[in-house]
């Protein structure tokens, strides 16, 4: 069995291209001699021809006339966006000026103990917040000065300043199973002074021209 | 053509909307597909390749010249479609099945080449069938395989998209290869 293994591992390399030459040959001998290996083997090329086999789909007509007419919509949104990135001294010296005035230079460097904006059925551990398996945090949730575990549901945005999302992806050991937690909302994760800025700049613009 | 691409995107920064639409006519089938096959039916499948172009559209300014930008355009598509699926609801195939029209729906729009009737009837049969396995293996598996074997690009190229390491679409993709040995070893 532990041959065999190694035999199926080394057939995988091979289709990658990845197999040394003695490698190769220690494979093609397996091979002469394991009928069940002989299987597998083949059982893999065939895998991969019937899936090559699948044939294309073309996009719907008018497609790309409705993308057009969608991003009309967009548009709006998106040219004080632009503005912004186009005149990024007048919108640094703009917000270095809000944010002179409102403190929030204190705001983001006065801080370093980690804050979450909620509690209840989450897990802290050192600097890092866990969302538990089965737990669904209704709102949004911010989290400061630390990282971030979402094994449950979050029904709505994360923000993470000064930390970051860790993804602790359970399926790597293992077989084929579901996958980690759901945010369903946005993830904005802030690492940086000027991105803190920025972020607070758009929810304070998005706040402005949404009427 | 990707120097085509470039200079396209190169307009459309400059705040050309029209210079999107041939991007978006260059790369619609490609993208359509890729998210039809994540995701197993016509209409999210459009919902979503809509999505993706108008993201890229408004993050433009967020892309990095020096890449490929069907590179880009296909990580939005793929986490789209991942988050998609996730996010579904757990009757929502049942309901797809009962209305029992995505399959005809898909067979309508695939381009055939000349075959017998009877060829015909078995080669569908069949296409249904391994698009079908294809979509039970879980997303992260999913995405890889359709990558590499049904738009055939490299590991490295996937590893890009998914902007995940080389290592890790080998891991996958011996799984992913594993898992349907298995499952169309009867075929
Ligand atoms: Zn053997």
């Amino acid at each position: 069995m532990e041959t065999h293994n190694k035999m199926i591992e080394l057939m995988h390399r091979h289709l990658d291209g990845d197999l040394k030459k003695e490698e190769e040959v220690i494979l093609r001998t397996h091979l002469e001699e394991c009928v069940s290996c002989q299987h597998h083997f083949h059982d893999l090329k065939r895998t991969i021809s019937l899936l090559k086999s699948v044939e294309t789909i073309e996009a719907p007509i008018n497609f790309t006339e409705n993308v057009m007419a969608k991003l009309g919509a967009e548009k709006k949104h998106f040219k004080y966006k632009r503005w912004f990135k186009t005149h990024p001294l007048i919108t640094a010296a703009a917000i270095f000026f809000i944010f002179m005035l409102s403190g929030a230079f204190v705001q983001f460097e006065g801080q370093s103990e980690l804050v979450v904006s909620k509690q209840e059925n989450l897990i802290v551990k050192g600097d890092t917040v866990i969302v538990p398996e089965g737990v669904t945090v209704e709102g949004d949730l911010l989290v400061k000065n630390g990282n971030l575990i979402i094994d449950g549901t979050v029904d709505g945005n994360v923000t993470i300043v000064n930390g970051e999302l860790i993804d602790d992806d359970p399926l790597e050991g293992e077989g084929l199973m579901a996958s980690v937690g759901e945010i369903n909302g946005e993830l904005n994760t802030v690492n940086k002074m000027f991105e803190w800025l920025w972020f607070q700049a758009k929810s304070l613009f998005k706040g402005v021209f949404s009427f | 053509m990707e120097q085509l691409i470039k200079e396209k995107i190169k307009q459309v920064k400059k705040g050309d909307q029209a210079a999107y639409s041939d991007i978006v006519g260059f790369y619609q089938n490609k993208i359509y597909q890729h998210c039809y096959r994540m995701l197993g039916n016509a209409h999210e499948a459009e919902d979503m390749a809509q999505e993706a172009f108008i993201r890229a559209y408004v993050n433009i300014d967020s892309f990095d010249d020096r890449r490929k930008f069907s590179t880009w355009l296909y990580r939005i598509a793929t986490n789209l479609s991942i988050d998609r699926i996730r996010k579904r609801k757990p009757d929502y195939f049942l309901d797809a099945e009962v209305k029992g029209t995505d399959g005809l729906d898909m067979y309508s729009q695939i381009s055939t080449e000349d075959r017998s009737p009877v060829e015909e009837v078995e080669n569908l049969e069949l296409k249904r069938y391994i698009h079908n396995e294809i979509s039970q293996l879980p997303p992260k598996y999913r995405s890889i395989i359709i990558l590499r074997y049904l738009e055939e690009f490299s590991l490295q190229e996937i590893s890009d998209i998914l902007d995940i390491p080389l290592g890790t679409v080998k891991t996958r993709i011996h799984r992913g290869r594993e898992a349907l040995r298995k499952r169309l070893r009867h075929v």
